[in-house]
């Protein structure tokens, strides 16, 4: 799969690499909800700066992975997306509501630390 | 040109009619300095032109006179259309309408046709030929200056819009991470798009977190819009920027809600400086003591 799914303390880090095919989606949501049980960790972050689209089933799944992962006791920030993408993105007919989104990993990894209120090893 | 040929009786005098223009063009340059006198006391008669000073019509007059005729001569419309599109470039700021400028070129005409009448009254043949060959090329001048003038008046007003466009919608950092967005006057569909793509550069260029639209400036609001500035709001959050509205006059307030936008999603506040505290609110910046104490029973 074109996605590299890093362990950071306790958050995931899915960077995806190119764009990918529905069953790749549907299997990286499966990917991270387990590697979110297996390792407890409380933050996950989906950097997609090197998509240049979004389309509304990528949209919905990254949707989804909040809601499910948040179930699984962890929060996602989405990072990357493009001016573009965004404009796009909010013109499908979907909740975005779940989804927490931040320019960047820096940014994200802040947002996730706020979040979480730190990583566990800090406190 | 096509008119021109079509104009002469049988094509062995085609050859003819180079002779007949070149005596025609001869004519007028002999003529010039009465006919120019002439168009020019017209020009003033008519009241065209009445934005420019007398002597100032008198040395256009010139210079259009000699490239008029020099078109005439050649056949060659560029060295006219280039002078008109430097003129119209002139005259356009001053507020010449395109009424006095066509009026003006049919003018010269007449006054040219008038003067070859006078001159050929007497050869009745004659003037026939030379007319066939004044008219068509005296039209297609007219038409080049319309035209041109048209054109340049056109490129000035795409100009404006350009520069409408930019001055419209500046986008401001107040502070690191902080942008301001004042919004005056009409907002369109087309505009708030083109709001919409600068606000979410600006973002990614300042790595702004929060972003301040203030509406005081903007007097309606219809449900196109409204939804623009919904999804605006929305595709700053997925670039990672909390969007704050202030300034919603309390007209725009009620015809949102009465025309049913979904606004649970924003973040509003009632005033520019509202929007601005709230702002460093959400950047961790605390607003100074007092006002929080003061806060505190209100909000308790």
């Amino acid at each position: 799969m074109r996605v590299a799914v890093l362990r950071q303390g306790d958050y995931l880090i899915a960077s995806i690499q190119s764009d990918l095919t529905d069953s790749e989606v549907v299997a990286l949501r499966e990917l991270l909800l387990e590697r979110v049980g297996r390792f407890r960790c409380r933050g996950v972050i989906v950097d997609v700066a090197a998509l240049d689209v979004i389309d509304s089933f990528v949209a919905r799944a990254l949707a989804s992975i909040a809601t499910t992962a948040r179930l699984r006791g962890a929060d996602t920030v989405v990072v990357g997306i493009r001016p573009d993408v965004a404009i796009a993105m909010v013109h499908f007919d979907i909740d975005l509501h779940p989804l927490r989104a931040a320019l960047d990993l820096d940014e994200g990894l802040a947002a996730l630390d706020t979040l979480t209120g730190g990583s566990r090893d800090a406190r | 040109m096509d008119e021109h040929r079509t104009a002469g009786p049988a094509p062995a005098e085609v050859a003819g009619d180079d002779r007949i223009l070149h005596e025609l063009v001869t004519h007028l340059r002999n003529e010039r300095p009465a006919l120019r006198q002439e168009w020019a006391r017209r020009i003033t008669d008519a009241s065209l032109l009445s934005v420019m000073t007398q002597s100032e019509v008198f040395s256009e007059v010139t210079a259009a006179y000699d490239n008029y005729v020099s078109a005439l001569e050649t056949g060659s419309v560029e060295t006219l259309q280039t002078y008109a599109r430097d003129l119209s470039e002139r005259i356009i700021p001053r507020g010449v309408d395109t009424d006095e400028v066509l009026g003006i070129v049919l003018l010269l005409r007449d006054v040219l046709a008038r003067s070859l009448f006078v001159r050929y009254q007497d050869d009745r043949e004659m003037l026939d030929r030379v007319l066939d060959a004044y008219e068509p090329a005296a039209n297609r001048i007219a038409v080049t200056v319309g035209v041109s003038f048209v054109q340049e008046r056109e490129r000035v007003i795409r100009e404006q819009q350009v520069a409408i466009q930019e001055l419209s919608t500046p986008v401001l950092q107040v502070r690191e991470r902080l942008l301001i967005l004042p919004i005056i006057g009409m907002l369109d569909s087309d505009r708030a798009r083109q709001l919409t793509e600068q606000l979410l550069g600006a973002i990614q260029s300042h790595r702004a977190r929060v972003v301040v639209i203030d509406i005081t400036g903007v007097a309606t609001i219809d449900v196109t819009v409204a939804n623009h500035l919904v999804q605006t709001v929305e595709a700053s959050r997925l670039m990672g920027a909390s969007a704050i509205i202030t300034g919603l006059s309390s007209r725009i307030a009620q015809t949102l809600v009465d025309l049913g936008v979904d606004l649970s999603m924003m973040r509003t506040v009632g005033d520019l400086q509202g929007g601005l505290e709230e702002a460093e609110r959400l950047l961790g910046h605390r607003p100074a003591e007092a006002e929080d104490v003061a806060r505190e029973p209100v909000g308790g």
